[in-house]
């Protein structure tokens, strides 16, 4: 599902130049759950944005599902984001004037689709995370667990091919944090591809497969025994 | 634009952030108001001092004698002197390119006019058929002077409304009725009116010939009036009447002995001088109201401007998220500028509407000389609103630009 090869990206302030990463070899196959780890620094943020085409590495090769992902113009970039990629971030990123529905179908907005279908697909995956009679609350009206299941439920709303999450619990306290992997688990048990970056152990070790990044490399990529996050909660 | 997806999301916009879209309306609403009162205003003023000019020909040249200042060629100043039906005849003869109408007039003052029990006194002049288009007379009933009369020196008289009002009863109508001019009988054959009011209509016209034999005055006049030719623009209009003027003076002073350093002995008055300065001041007053006026369409739009900046930079955040979601720029560039319009479009016709409204309702109200029915060109109106959608999309567009362009990323850090 998604391959890269030899990715490097620095960035550049003034007269320093930042090496972030150096070499990254990385394939991710359908139906994987995988974890990237890493202190501060490490890159494994900016690997995110170059895998969610927010950024660009300097050079190096990335295919998501066999396409190749170059030289992108903001017109194909913000295509293929709509069509292949789900977005998960720490801070939720709802837009606060819109309801939960509206929120969610905001993708689908993007992608064409007229508005009742639009609500009904919306209220569909707003009901698959538990929060169908939350549908006309305003963001504000919502605790961060909540609003961070309405952001999974956006990011599925497109039906994309891989979900990446950043941080996706980093705001949240352990019991909420639970409830939301458990929540990523279960999209994941129906086949979704997704990468989640954390720097928490606990929440690494509900993914399939953890990669343990620093200072721009790779160190550690091994398949690990998933723990349920029912099981802790 | 008819994209129904589109609207109902900047629906949903406006709706969601009420405050912000009022302060955006207020701003171009006060300025097309405030724009639509000061050309109401101005047009008001050019309106009330066009009248004062509407009740005569606004282009007419009136002149007539006083008495010498200047001592010249061993006579007196004080001397009086009397144009005659000679220089009359002359003037047309040296300037007949220029003329268009012309009447000499003969004036008897204070002349007892009687039919039947009741008299008055009013002013008998005698005049020319032209005079009717110089003096704007409306006949009422009958006819002007004509030429025959003029060769005929024919007894007849054409006397104001007020006149038949004063003596005549109600039901009986003045034309062919003789009345008694300083016991001197004249057959009325006309009734005029005049925009000037009761004071224009107080007088009686007779043929100068007959004037001239009738009153036993010679070959005098006491005045000349003349409308020039039109021009086809108001310059070349005045410039042609100060030739004229010019003209007939150096004439008039030649054949009376006055001398050319006199200035009070020949009066003249030129309408057209006299219009210029007018117009000039209206201009001016015009001119004034429109740079208020633009000034505040500028400040309008800087304050569109301002606004939709501030737009731009509270939404950046959401522009980043809607980007992440698959906006395409355009669609971003779009939203913002679609919904400026809009608000600016909307905004811009409420204080273009209430303008309007208070000029119609307050416009009836204003009573002085110099302003009436102040109204404003609705196109002129219109424009300016639609200059103002334009300037406050261009305004919106390159902060939203700009924002399309931001990468997401560096949007969504911006907490």
């Amino acid at each position: 599902m998604i391959e890269i090869k030899d990715l490097h990206k620095s960035y550049h302030m003034g007269s320093n130049s930042l090496h972030v990463l150096k070499g990254i070899n990385f394939n991710v196959k359908e139906g994987e759950l995988v974890a990237i780890m890493g202190s501060s620094g490490s890159g494994k943020s900016t690997l995110l944005n170059i895998l969610g085409m927010l950024d660009e590495a300097d050079s190096g090769a990335y295919f998501l599902d066999a396409i190749p992902i170059k030289n992108l113009n903001e017109k194909i970039a913000a295509r293929y984001r709509n069509k292949f990629l789900g977005f998960i971030f720490q801070s939720f990123n709802l837009i606060t004037y819109k309801n939960a529905l509206d929120n969610v179908a905001m993708p689908l907005y993007y992608q064409g689709i007229k508005r009742k279908e639009r609500s009904e697909k919306a209220m569909h995956y707003l009901e698959k995370v538990g929060l169908g009679d939350w549908a006309t609350h305003l963001p504000n009206e919502l605790s961060g667990g909540q609003k961070q299941r309405v952001a999974i439920a956006r990011a599925m709303a497109s039906e994309p091919k891989v979900l990446l999450a950043d941080e996706p619990t980093g705001a949240l306290d352990t019991k909420t944090s639970y409830e939301v992997m458990e929540l990523i688990q279960g999209i994941n048990d129906e086949g979704k591809t997704i990468l989640i970056v954390t720097h928490e152990d606990d929440i690494a070790h509900m993914t399939k497969r953890v990669v343990n990044l620093k200072d721009g490399v790779i160190i550690d990529d091994t398949l690990v025994e998933q723990v349920r996050a029912t099981a802790n909660v | 634009m008819f994209d129904i997806e589109r609207w109902q999301e900047i629906f949903d916009t406006i709706r969601k952030n009420k405050l912000r879209t009022f302060l955006t309306g207020l701003s171009v609403a006060s300025g097309i108001f405030i724009l639509v009162i000061l050309l109401g205003v101005g047009q008001g003023m050019q309106n009330g001092i066009s009248q004062e000019f509407e009740d005569d020909a606004s282009n007419s040249i009136w002149v007539w004698t006083r008495p010498t200042s200047v001592e010249y060629k061993g006579l007196n100043p004080g001397r009086f002197f009397n144009m005659t039906n000679e220089d009359y005849g002359f003037i047309y003869k040296k300037n007949e390119e220029f003329i268009e109408y012309q009447s000499s007039r003969v004036r008897i003052w204070n002349a007892i006019a009687s039919f039947e029990k009741e008299s008055g006194n009013y002013r008998i002049e005698g005049v020319f058929p032209d005079f009717q288009f110089i003096e704007n007379e409306t006949m009422v009933a009958g006819r002007f002077i004509n030429q025959q009369d003029v060769i005929e020196k024919g007894k007849i008289a054409i006397i104001g409304n007020k006149i038949k009002n004063d003596l005549f009863k109600k039901d009986i109508d003045p034309i062919g009725k003789y009345i008694r001019l300083n016991d001197i009988t004249f057959k009325v054959v006309g009734v005029y009116s005049d925009k000037g009011g009761e004071r224009e209509e107080e007088r009686i016209f007779v043929p100068s010939t007959a004037a001239q034999q009738v009153f036993n005055r010679g070959q005098n006049i006491n005045n000349l009036s003349y409308t020039l030719k039109p021009e086809k623009d108001f310059q070349t209009a005045v410039a042609k009447s100060e030739e004229f003027v010019a003209s007939m003076t150096s004439y008039l002073k030649t054949k009376h002995i006055i001398a050319p350093s006199d200035e009070r002995a020949i009066g003249v008055n030129n309408s057209l001088e006299q219009a210029k300065r007018f117009y000039d001041l209206m201009f001016m007053i015009k001119a004034f109201f429109w740079w208020v006026g633009v000034c505040t369409i500028i400040a309008g739009v800087v304050g569109v401007s301002n606004i939709m900046l501030i737009i731009v930079k509270e939404r950046t955040k959401e522009i980043g998220i809607r980007k992440a979601l698959g906006a395409l720029p355009v669609s971003i560039i779009g939203m913002i500028l679609h919904e400026a319009i809009f608000v600016t479009a909307i905004a811009g016709c409420t204080g273009l509407i209430f303008g309007l409204l208070l000029l119609e309702m307050l416009g009836p109200m204003i009573e002085t000389d110099f302003i009436s029915n102040p109204s404003v060109n609705f196109n002129v109106a219109l424009t300016t609103v639609f200059i103002l959608i334009f300037a406050g999309a261009v305004a919106g567009f390159f902060p939203a630009w700009r924002a399309a362009r931001i990468k997401p990323i560096v949007a969504l850090r911006d907490e």
